[in-house]
């Protein structure tokens, strides 16, 4: 086996040393009858060229240089080269968890600065080393809320994404804690009336994302204000990270989950991607999740150390602030050089250029079809209503080697034929054009077959 | 340090200063160039009104090379794998193959939108199949989600099942029993799946103790959370007694396969009774832990738990493509959004056809040699509090070297300057001053005698003169952080100086 350095003689001897005669005898404690005798039924073992042949074989079976107008909350952005020349490095990419700081500098420091980016992004004072995704760190940060506040009760903007709230409510369950869901009216986002009826004295906090699921910024200042009033908190979660460059970022929320693989994670059929939690410092030692610090060594030089750690459940235990170990380091290093690359005037521009494709897009769209949810201002994602299915209009679309908007309706059933459509830098004019092509052409081709329907009841 | 005990490992050799990336910053420099807009220019204050940011603080402005400085510096100041050993013992680090991240790069595989349509989603739908399928006859269980993103998570969403299942008995159960010699994300797991702890001791052999458990069983008993090899790297030799001591009343057996890497393919939990389990893909099946993560916890289970499997689960269609049944109404929900942490799935399955069945199998023997190669090399220079046989890891204490001042950390920390990355420290707690072992099967021998050495030259220290081993390490950049400092006024992020 090519990963395993040892000859026959040298095992040999190594069983000669300890004063066994044979590998079985090392496994012996392990019950008879229990030992397999037989060989694993896994596909037998292969050349380094078989394995690269065989992956790029389902690579081909999985939508090869299709462009894409998905994005409800995978973002599809370029990433540059150095990403993956540098997090390459054996020493970024074989190191475990810098628990030994005298030779886990690297690590740590490089952790430190994601933390100081995640805070100068989104207006928050403290954030952590990363959670597993969006998703997670939504859950952990209403369950970081309930511990802070001492309520129980949940509200849930149905704005947020599908299926951020499913795993929310698994979390929430076991728990005991009650959710309430909070419709969006008619401009995408919340319904302030019915938020401000749903918040009780047990409310823990509100949970709301923004640029929420549908695209549309929601009005933090009035929410947080809202939430406050009656002792809630608000917990906001940010799907699109590239947002940040360019919308206000929400320092009247309490607890920001933010899932940042937008700045250069690929997209990977859903994973991993790159969760974290940023709040304000006096919440921190009911925040989950590795920090890092920076400290002195006993020369005085700065270094940096994993720190906090009595809210972690290798000291605590089962009253950890969370069960949480393993983050998504690499992942965060991924975001670091991102953040780098682009930096202060780059993300901002990167943003622009999400807004304009997004706002031409829709533009153009809306000369054919609805395009839901206006008057409230949008990111780089809107939603189309066509007569047609959308399922229909996007197996069209494949054709043309595009995947068209995400149909709503699997998780909206009110929504009909609406569909989520996201478009970043990567998005080009042309294949927006074709897109809208098609869709015009299913809208007159229904309006014709309508007419025709009317002209033979009328005969 | 004294010439007789340089190490033969390691020299030290230049490293390069670098101060936060902050502190490079000026205005005006750059490592993007976006191309031309094709579509209008946007007005972004009459889109976005009074959301619109006009600051983004103090993120850097630099150039590529300082970028590539920048990090290429830091990576220097690392320890890994690729370095050497990384004997860290229970969080495993293994030889991380380059062609897993190779075929995780390709294009279809890491540019896959996870909404995509089925259509076009065969080759990832496939990739997860295969590396379920393998993964089942490993462990010798009936059905498996990868859906937790890390071994914590596999452990939250293998209890949530345990709780479903007794819940749909009409029988909720209030505890969960766990091993003192258990990892710290076992309690914190059972908590959060609202489950009360109660501690189960081991008996003088470091295993459990079956008149104990005998005794602690009852109806109230969800289930047991049981690592196996367990953390003293022993194999549970009455597992079966224990299984059976466990259905009898109706719990389950939950095993935490964190040492999984000391069985596959030579014994399955599924053979000896195991009812659900999770694994580590960045421990047992090479995926690089990066300086933390990303992890993937898969869940294994048996036939009896699969109607509580979190939703959505891989299902063949009467076509014969595979998509995905969200219609799951027994779930116990969604644990993370899509699917999982899916390039690892890519980079585990890479790993498991690069082995096969031979492979898998010497992997494991070479592991378990490696380990009682180092506890007979130094059994007589370090106490070894049990003496029960190793498999893939031992455990010793620092008894005879704190006699003189030195402790396990001290002796950890002296390891770095002989060029060598720590052993896991102080853990299990039932041992006092632990020193914890594993070589994992990447290690040559030549690399187990450097290391062997150091170990023992290091003990010597201690008897000659022990402050060199409590001051320690001397080699290092920096050196024995102030932590408490650290904890007390914590300082989290860089802020400019004013």
């Amino acid at each position: 086996m090519r990963y395993l350095p040892k000859s026959p003689a040298d095992r040999e001897a190594m069983l000669k040393t300890i004063g066994v005669r044979s590998i079985d005898d090392l496994f012996a404690p392990i019950p008879a009858e229990y030992r397999l005798n037989r060989d694993l039924k896994v596909p037998r073992q292969m050349a380094e060229s078989e394995i690269v042949d065989w992956f790029r074989e389902r690579s081909r079976e999985n939508g090869d240089g299709h462009a894409t107008f998905l994005g409800a909350g995978a973002y599809s952005h370029y990433r540059p080269v150095i990403i993956d020349t540098l997090i390459s490095r054996g020493e970024f990419l074989t190191a475990y968890t810098p628990y030994q700081a005298e030779i886990s500098q690297g690590t740590l420091q490089s952790i430190f600065e994601f933390q100081t980016m995640i805070c100068e992004l989104t207006g928050m004072e403290v954030a952590n080393a990363s959670m597993y995704d969006g998703s997670t760190a939504a859950a952990e940060a209403v369950m970081m809320a309930v511990r802070l506040t001492g309520r129980r009760a949940v509200a849930v903007a149905r704005s947020v994404h599908p299926e951020y709230r499913e795993v929310l409510s698994t979390y929430a369950f076991h728990q005991g804690m009650p959710l309430a869901t909070l419709p969006f009216s008619d401009d995408g986002r919340i319904d302030l009336k019915a938020l401000d009826e749903s918040i009780t004295t047990d409310t823990a906090c509100v949970l709301i994302q923004s640029p929420n699921f549908f695209g549309n910024l929601e009005d933090v200042n009035a929410l947080a204000e809202m939430a406050h009033r009656k002792g809630a908190m608000l917990v906001m979660a940010i799907a699109e990270a590239v947002s940040l460059g360019i919308v206000e970022p929400p320092r009247a929320a309490d607890i920001i989950a933010m899932e940042a693989q937008s700045f250069g994670v690929p997209l990977g059929f859903g994973g991993p991607y790159c969760g974290v939690i940023a709040t304000r410092e006096q919440f921190v030692r009911q925040m989950p999740g590795r920090l890092v610090g920076q400290t002195t060594d006993r020369s005085g030089k700065r270094g940096f150390v994993l720190t906090l750690a009595t809210r972690e459940q290798h000291i605590r235990r089962e009253k950890a602030t969370s069960n949480i170990c393993t983050n998504q380091a690499l992942v965060a290093l991924m975001v670091n050089i991102f953040m780098n690359v682009y930096g202060k005037v780059g993300l901002k521009e990167l943003a622009r250029q999400n807004l304009a494709k997004a706002t031409y897009a829709a533009q153009q769209f809306s000369k054919h079809a609805r395009v839901l949810f206006p008057g409230s201002p949008r990111f780089n994602e809107f939603v189309v209503e066509t007569s047609e299915d959308p399922y229909a209009i996007n197996s069209r679309l494949l054709g043309h080697k595009i995947v068209g908007g995400l149909p709503l309706k699997k998780f909206y059933p009110e929504l009909g034929n609406a569909a989520l459509w996201c478009c970043t830098e990567l998005t080009t004019r042309s294949s927006i054009d074709t897109a809208v092509g098609l869709v015009a052409e299913s809208e007159r081709s229904v309006k014709t077959s309508k007419e025709e329907a009317a002209e033979e009841v009328t005969r | 340090m004294s010439q007789k005990h340089m190490t033969r490992k390691a020299t030290r050799h230049v490293n390069q200063n670098e101060g936060l990336i902050f502190e490079k910053s000026s205005p005006g420099k750059a490592a993007f160039r976006l191309p031309p807009l094709d579509v209008p220019e946007v007005d972004t204050a009459a889109l976005l009104g009074s959301s619109e940011r006009k600051d983004l603080g103090n993120l850097p402005e630099v150039s590529e090379i300082e970028i590539i400085h920048h990090f290429t510096r830091m990576s220097t100041w690392n320890y890994a794998i690729d370095l050497g050993m990384y004997p860290l013992g229970s969080c495993t680090m293994k030889y991380n193959p380059r062609v897993n991240e190779v075929v995780s790069r390709l294009d279809g595989i890491a540019n896959a939108h996870p909404y995509q349509p089925e259509k076009i989603s065969q080759g990832a739908l496939r990739i997860i199949k295969t590396l379920s399928e393998c993964l089942i006859e490993i462990t010798g269980m009936d059905a498996i989600t990868l859906q937790p993103a890390a071994g914590a998570h596999g452990e939250f969403t293998g209890l949530l099942m345990v709780r479903a299942y007794h819940d749909s008995k009409g029988a909720p159960r209030k505890k969960v029993l766990i091993p003192d010699s258990a990892h710290g994300t076992n309690p914190a797991t059972a908590a959060m799946v609202g489950y009360a702890v109660e501690n189960l001791k081991s008996n003088a052999s470091g295993m459990v103790d079956i008149a104990a458990l005998e005794a602690q069983m009852n109806e109230d008993v969800a289930a047991l959370m049981l690592t196996n090899p367990n953390t003293l790297g022993v194999f549970e030799q009455e597992i079966h007694k224990i299984a059976d001591i466990l259905h009898a009343k109706g719990g389950l057996l939950y095993m935490d396969g964190a040492n999984m890497n000391a069985l596959v393919g030579k014994v399955r939990p599924g053979d000896f009774g195991v009812d659900v389990m999770h694994l580590n893909l960045h421990k047992t099946f090479s995926t690089p832990h990066g300086g933390g993560g990303p992890g993937s916890g898969p869940v294994a289970i048996r036939k009896t738990l699969e109607p509580f499997l979190p939703s959505p689960v891989l299902i063949s269609k009467s076509d014969g493509t595979l998509g995905f049944d969200y219609n799951r109404p027994q779930s116990v929900g969604r644990v993370r959004s899509f699917y999982g942490n899916f390039g690892m799935f890519v980079r585990a399955l890479a790993y498991i056809l690069a082995n096969g069945p031979d492979g898998l199998r010497q992997t494991t023997e070479d592991a378990v040699l490696n380990a009682n190669y180092i506890r007979k090399g130094l059994e007589g220079t370090y106490d070894l509090p049990y003496a029960s046989a190793s498999m893939h890891e031992v455990v010793f204490s620092d008894k005879v070297q704190a006699k003189k001042g030195a402790r396990t950390m001290d002796i950890a920390k002296r390891l770095i300057d002989y060029g060598f990355h720590p052993y896991t420290t102080a853990f299990p707690l039932i041992v006092p001053g632990a020193l914890m072992i594993e070589p994992t099967e990447s290690e040559s021998k030549e690399e187990l005698d450097l290391f062997l050495e150091a170990m023992k030259s290091i003990a010597e220290e201690v008897e000659e003169d022990a402050d060199v081993v409590r001051t320690a390490p001397h080699s290092t950049r920096v050196a024995r952080l102030d932590e408490t400092a650290a904890a007390r006024k914590p300082i989290l992020r860089w802020k400019p100086s004013v």
